[in-house]
């Protein structure tokens, strides 16, 4: 599968931010001072990222182009408002692509054009294997170990507001819960999920 | 209003509140710090759950953000004395003309929250920016005293936000169908004594999300209502009520 050379140091990691790779707060920082080499390093850093989680929730790869495209705006406009004491610089990145695309599918008219071509879509293209691949397969499955601490109600709660872009409101219909107990399911289930991947609280 | 506010700060983290929670939400967030740092730390959670996801984008993608990141200036860092200089410099402000075309409300609920948050400045928000002064609709939405009434009619939503201390309410009306031709929705208050006063008649847009500032005291109120009247609106009600309002 994975050879172990894949593990040594120094391997470059393209397309992701990793623990070798770029320092995306300084890449900030520059952007904010109109660096914009900095940004396509910004840009190569987090792109598979920033673009799968929109493409998960908007589903329809065209539209999420754009919205990924008004992100990577939007984070160009206010990098100097990151706030690196405040969360990881990935953190707030995808916080505003995720807001974006929430955005996106609640709006009336993407409704309607939104399909069921996630599936395909999403069938990431060859990735050679690389200390980045490794570390993702690796990151993947600790969420999923961590997920699996859940209960089913704050898992789905939790997968059907972050990947369906559905409100609290929604979420306790999809779920058949009584309105008012999907907020506590979601807050209950991220709450879990951060203290089991040992995150600060 | 709500002792519960903090309870909101799951769904906050991952963006499903909709927009009026969102900004009764915001606004506590500038006043909580604990809040604050749930926020923060539930945020960075929810981030690792995209693990699983990642995918190329196109290559077309990283040409055309390159491309358009370098017709617009990054807005200046929020500094110690205060707001940053509005003026043109930050210049197009591209993405918040094109958003606000497309919803005008979600992006008034992100001014507003915004225009919260840069006070303090201390709140971790990427809507923290170059602020108009606020409007009348982001001036109730902002009011503490903000109450707010929702009804559901065949899929459409109305919400009227009500301050009493302003003596403002502001409609808000999600996946409304346009009025059939030659007529208008009409929105009523309705006076202790059960009498309707036009206040206003919702605009012809065809968008998701439309509002509009009622006309009159809406402290002196009890209640608002909607009719479909012929086009131009009408001094008293002349059909039945799609829904109604009752405040309290």
């Amino acid at each position: 599968m994975v050879a172990m050379s894949a593990f040594s140091p120094g391997t470059p990691a393209p397309g992701e931010n990793t623990a070798s790779g770029p320092d995306l707060s300084e890449l900030l920082r520059a952007s904010a001072r109109g660096d914009e080499r900095a940004f396509a390093a910004l840009y190569d850093a987090t792109s598979r990222r920033l673009y799968g989680l929109v493409l998960r929730v908007v589903r329809d790869p065209a539209q999420s182009e754009e919205v990924a495209q008004e992100a990577y705006l939007e984070i160009w406009r206010s990098s100097a408002r990151f706030d690196a004491t405040r969360g990881s610089a990935m953190s707030w990145m995808m916080t505003i692509a995720h807001r974006k695309a929430v955005d996106r599918v609640r709006s009336a008219e993407a409704a309607s054009r939104r399909d069921q071509s996630y599936e395909s879509a999403s069938q990431d293209r060859p990735y050679d294997i690389t200390a980045e691949e490794v570390e993702r397969s690796l990151d993947a499955q600790r969420v999923r170990s961590a997920l699996e601490s859940l209960t089913e109600t704050q898992r789905g709660a939790v997968q059907l507001a972050y990947f369906g872009g559905y409100t609290h409101t929604e979420v306790a219909a999809l779920l058949g819960i009584p309105l008012g107990t999907a907020k506590t399911r979601i807050r209950d289930g991220l709450i879990r999920l951060r203290d089991t991947l040992g995150m600060q609280p | 209003m709500n002792a519960d506010i903090h309870g909101l700060s799951g769904a906050y983290a991952v963006d499903a509140l909709d927009d009026v929670e969102r900004a009764e939400f915001e606004r506590h967030l500038g006043q909580c710090p604990e809040c604050q740092d749930e926020v923060a730390s539930l945020r960075a959670a929810a981030v690792e759950l995209s693990h699983g996801s990642a995918a190329t984008p196109p290559t077309a993608l990283r040409a055309s953000v390159l491309r358009q990141i370098s017709t617009v200036r990054p807005m200046p860092p929020v500094t110690p004395t205060g707001t940053p200089a509005q003026a043109g410099g930050g210049g197009t402000v591209t993405s918040l003309e094109s958003r606000r075309r497309r919803n005008p409300f979600t992006w008034l609920a992100a001014a507003a929250a915004a225009a919260v948050l840069a006070i303090g400045a201390l709140v971790w928000s990427p809507w923290e920016s170059e602020q108009p002064p606020p409007s009348a609709t982001e001036q109730v939405l902002q009011a503490k005293d903000a109450q707010r009434f929702d009804r559901t009619v065949d899929g459409a939503r109305a919400t009227i936000v009500r301050s009493k201390s302003l003596g403002k309410a502001v409609i808000i009306a999600d996946n409304m169908p346009a009025a059939p031709e030659g007529k208008d929705f009409q929105v009523w208050f309705q006076n202790p004594d059960g009498a309707m006063v036009s206040a206003g008649l919702m605009p012809h847009e065809a968008k998701p999300t439309v509002s509009m500032v009622l006309n009159g005291d809406a402290s002196k109120f009890v209640g608002a209502g909607i009719t479909l009247e012929p086009a131009g609106g009408s001094p008293e009600p002349t059909s039945a009520p799609l829904v109604l309002f009752e405040f309290s």
